[in-house]
């Protein structure tokens, strides 16, 4: 069969089960297009490119399944980088696919040329140039491959206009065999059996969950190890979702805006469990002092993550759910003593930090955001998919509202990227159009890809984009105020456009609050809407962040107020 | 800790951009590269790089792994603390005065190398041996006036067992 270079491309999408592509068209990329229209495959057209890969990145961590985007050479090849650096720190499969200029002319700085590539190679888990069309369908088999096993990351394809439009016989290809990559799944046994001792003798241990599980699927895995040993669990800002929050045993969110419990416990626990985490600053603090107490047993598929912040006493690489299959088996078959009376005191230690120091904010007759986000819990019943920006915003949406569900909650963790949430929202809705998404920004970060409400209005996506309007960069501001003397360096958002006539003017509908009581009837309101909404919450300028440990200290030394 | 040399010979896919990845993975980390060697093996499909590099116990296993993580490379060998051979070649041009000439003439012909360019003023030296004869050669060719050098860098195998 003979097939040109775009219809391979397609036919390979169409293998790999791709349903949606986030995109953006132009010259590099025109044949792909025009064969992309002739497919069932659904393309939403974003405003900007960074949000093509935002989106793919929220599509997959939604849906688990791999992102797939789209865009020309060029400008439309650099605007994805930070999407891609992006999706790299946070382990996410997407598949960016970018056109490039005819390969007689790479290296001639022809017009819309960049070397993508080599502007990658360092943010993306591979990258490919294809130089010929014969090997196309095998690049786009191992590109989904590589993306999606292992430790996922983001594998970035670049389509010379020429490789495009040549016609050749078509071979499928075979499935996939890499001499070079290979991904340890399986758990070392012996290493597992010294973790059932650790946990056999340890008398006050904690789980720490992180991204991980929720990438390996295995939250059921955790929850069953957590309950079936009695260990509190906390999380990471990337594992939140991977164990309920409502269950008695989650101590919540653990770094430097950490539960106060959840901080204290890893000060004075003797165990911790640490699944698909790689300690990141944010986590530890200050490492020298981190645990101190503690044996670590650290589970995870990337070697790298092991021992690279942190020492640890029983280091296990493999999946997350094998591993912690096999491991509840072994813990079927020991004994673990009377565990209630066995974990009472450590219990009553971790509630004890809990109700001495609950997650607090003063009301006062201004809108706290904190409250906000409360409320909106509260009417969404916890049931809603939430995608934050970075900075105060998303660490109140850590906080405040209780993930039980893994894909519930789709943050820039690692790169911490402002502007991820609204595309980020759009690909998730895409991925689950009949579940509830929201967006919750602050009023400087959701301008950084604002232009996106114009996509999510085209496709009738009614996600809910709550702005907790400070009129700063807030966690900035915060800084400031404390290791700055309150100098405030151009971090007042002065002018801002109204968000409400600006939701209005995209077709979408705007929604504000500037007091308390106004609070419910906007968010009611807003998601009882089957519009997209913007909720414009005018909240207290100075509000802080707490608990709060300063960067570089030891985690138990938190700022409270 | 103390930062140790540590030798590395690793396998890759032979494609370009490889090296590429592999450097960048060293200067994008902070890992530092003292000497790099690249060449096809037998296999032409296959290339092997030789890197001398210096960091402390935890960073030499981070750098491993972190070598191993990137998609074309095949095996990782760190040969530091293993039995193994190394070369490493060097060209060095030295001022060769009718009173240094026969001087240095001896000294190729105690360390065993080659004169294999000779001119009125000067002779070029090729040179092979493990780092240390190289040192000492320079050490004795340094008086004499050393005018340009090339080095190539380490290369290094595993000795096979006995």
């Amino acid at each position: 069969m003979k097939l040109s270079g775009a219809q391979i491309l397609l036919k390979e999408l169409q293998d790999e089960g791709v349903d949606t592509i986030f995109g953006y068209p132009g010259g590099a990329v025109i044949n792909i297009y025009d064969e992309l229209a002739k497919t069932d495959i659904q393309h939403i057209l974003v405003r900007h490119e960074q949000a093509a890969v935002h989106a793919a990145d929220g599509y997959a961590r939604a849906s688990g399944r791999v992102g797939v985007c789209l865009v020309t050479s060029g400008p439309g090849a650099t605007n994805t980088v930070t999407g891609i650096a992006n999706a790299y720190m946070d382990s996410i499969p997407v598949v960016i696919l970018t056109g490039q200029v005819p390969t007689q002319l790479i290296g001639n700085d022809a017009f819309q040329e960049v070397d993508i590539v080599g502007i990658t190679r360092p943010c993306t888990k591979h990258n490919y140039l294809v130089s010929n069309t014969e090997n196309l369908a095998e690049v786009i088999k191992e590109a989904f491959f590589i993306a999606r096993s292992g430790r996922p990351g983001p594998v970035l394809v670049d389509l010379p206009k020429d490789v495009i439009s040549r016609v050749v016989e078509y071979k499928p290809p075979k499935t996939v065999k890499m001499k070079s990559y290979n991904p340890n799944y399986k758990p070392n046994v012996k290493q597992l059996h010294k973790a059932v001792k650790l946990i056999q003798e340890a008398s006050r241990p904690i789980i720490f969950a992180g991204g991980g599980v929720i990438l390996s699927k295995c939250a059921e895995e955790l929850t069953e190890l957590a309950r079936k040993t009695q260990m509190p669990v906390t999380t990471s800002l990337m594992g939140l979702g991977a164990f309920p929050e409502t269950d008695p045993l989650s101590m919540g969110m653990i770094g430097m805006h950490g539960t106060y419990r959840a901080n204290m416990s890893t000060g004075h626990c003797d165990l911790i469990i640490a699944v698909g985490v790689r300690f990141d600053d944010r986590v530890t603090g200050k490492t020298d002092t981190f645990a101190s107490q503690a044996k670590i047993i650290h589970i995870d598929i990337d070697p790298t993550s092991i021992r690279k912040n942190i020492p640890v006493a029983v280091p296990i690489v493999g999946d997350c759910k094998i591993t912690l299959t096999q491991l509840n088996k072994l813990l079927d078959e020991v004994k673990l003593g009377n565990l209630k009376n066995k974990r009472k005191k450590w219990l009553d230690q971790i509630k004890q930090w809990k109700d001495t120091n609950p997650l607090a904010y003063g009301q006062k007759d201004i809108i706290k955001p904190q409250y906000v986000i409360e409320k909106l819990f509260e009417l969404s019943k916890g049931n809603a998919i939430i995608t934050t920006e970075v900075g105060q915003n998303q660490m109140w949406a850590a906080q405040y509202y209780h993930y039980d569900h893994p894909g519930q909650f789709l943050t820039s963790g690692g790169l911490g990227t402002m502007g991820f949430g609204l595309p980020a929202a759009i690909g998730a809705q895409i991925a689950f159009p009949d579940k509830l998404v929201v967006d919750i920004a602050g009023d400087a970060s959701i301008q950084m890809n604002i232009q996106e409400m114009a996509t999510a209005v085209q496709y009738c996506l009614p996600i809910k984009v709550v702005i907790l309007n400070n009129g700063y960069l807030g966690m900035v501001r915060q800084w400031q105020e404390l290791f700055c003397d309150k100098r405030y360096s151009c971090t007042a958002m002065a002018h801002a456009p109204d968000f409400v006539k600006l939701a209005e003017s995209y077709g979408a509908l705007g929604l504000r609050a500037e007091k308390p009581d106004q609070v419910e009837a906007v968010l009611k309101e807003g998601l009882g809407s089957a519009q997209t909404v913007i909720m414009d919450f005018v909240v207290e300028q100075e509000e802080g962040v707490y608990p709060m440990v300063p960067a570089g200290a030891p985690i138990t030394e938190m700022l409270l107020v | 800790m103390s930062e140790d040399k540590h030798v590395l010979s690793i396998l890759v896919d032979n494609q370009p951009g490889v090296l590429s990845r592999i450097v960048g993975l060293f200067s994008g980390r902070g890992y530092n590269i003292e000497s790099l060697c690249v060449a096809e093996t037998m296999d032409p499909l296959v290339s092997r790089i030789t890197i001398v590099t210096k960091a402390n116990v935890s960073g030499i296993e981070q750098i491993n792994k972190q070598l191993n993580k990137l998609i074309n490379v095949i095996k990782v060998h760190e040969l530091t603390g293993t039995e193994y051979v190394q070369r490493e070649m060097a060209l060095i041009k030295v001022k060769a005065k009718s009173e240094y000439r026969a001087e240095i003439l001896r000294i190729v012909d105690i360390f065993r190398c080659k004169v294999v360019d000779v001119g009125r003023a000067h002779y070029t030296i090729e040179v092979t041996g493990d780092e240390g004869k190289l040192q000492a050669m320079l050490s004795l060719l340094k008086p004499i006036g050393v005018k340009e050098i090339a080095r190539t860098g380490i290369i290094a195998l595993f000795r096979e067992p006995k």
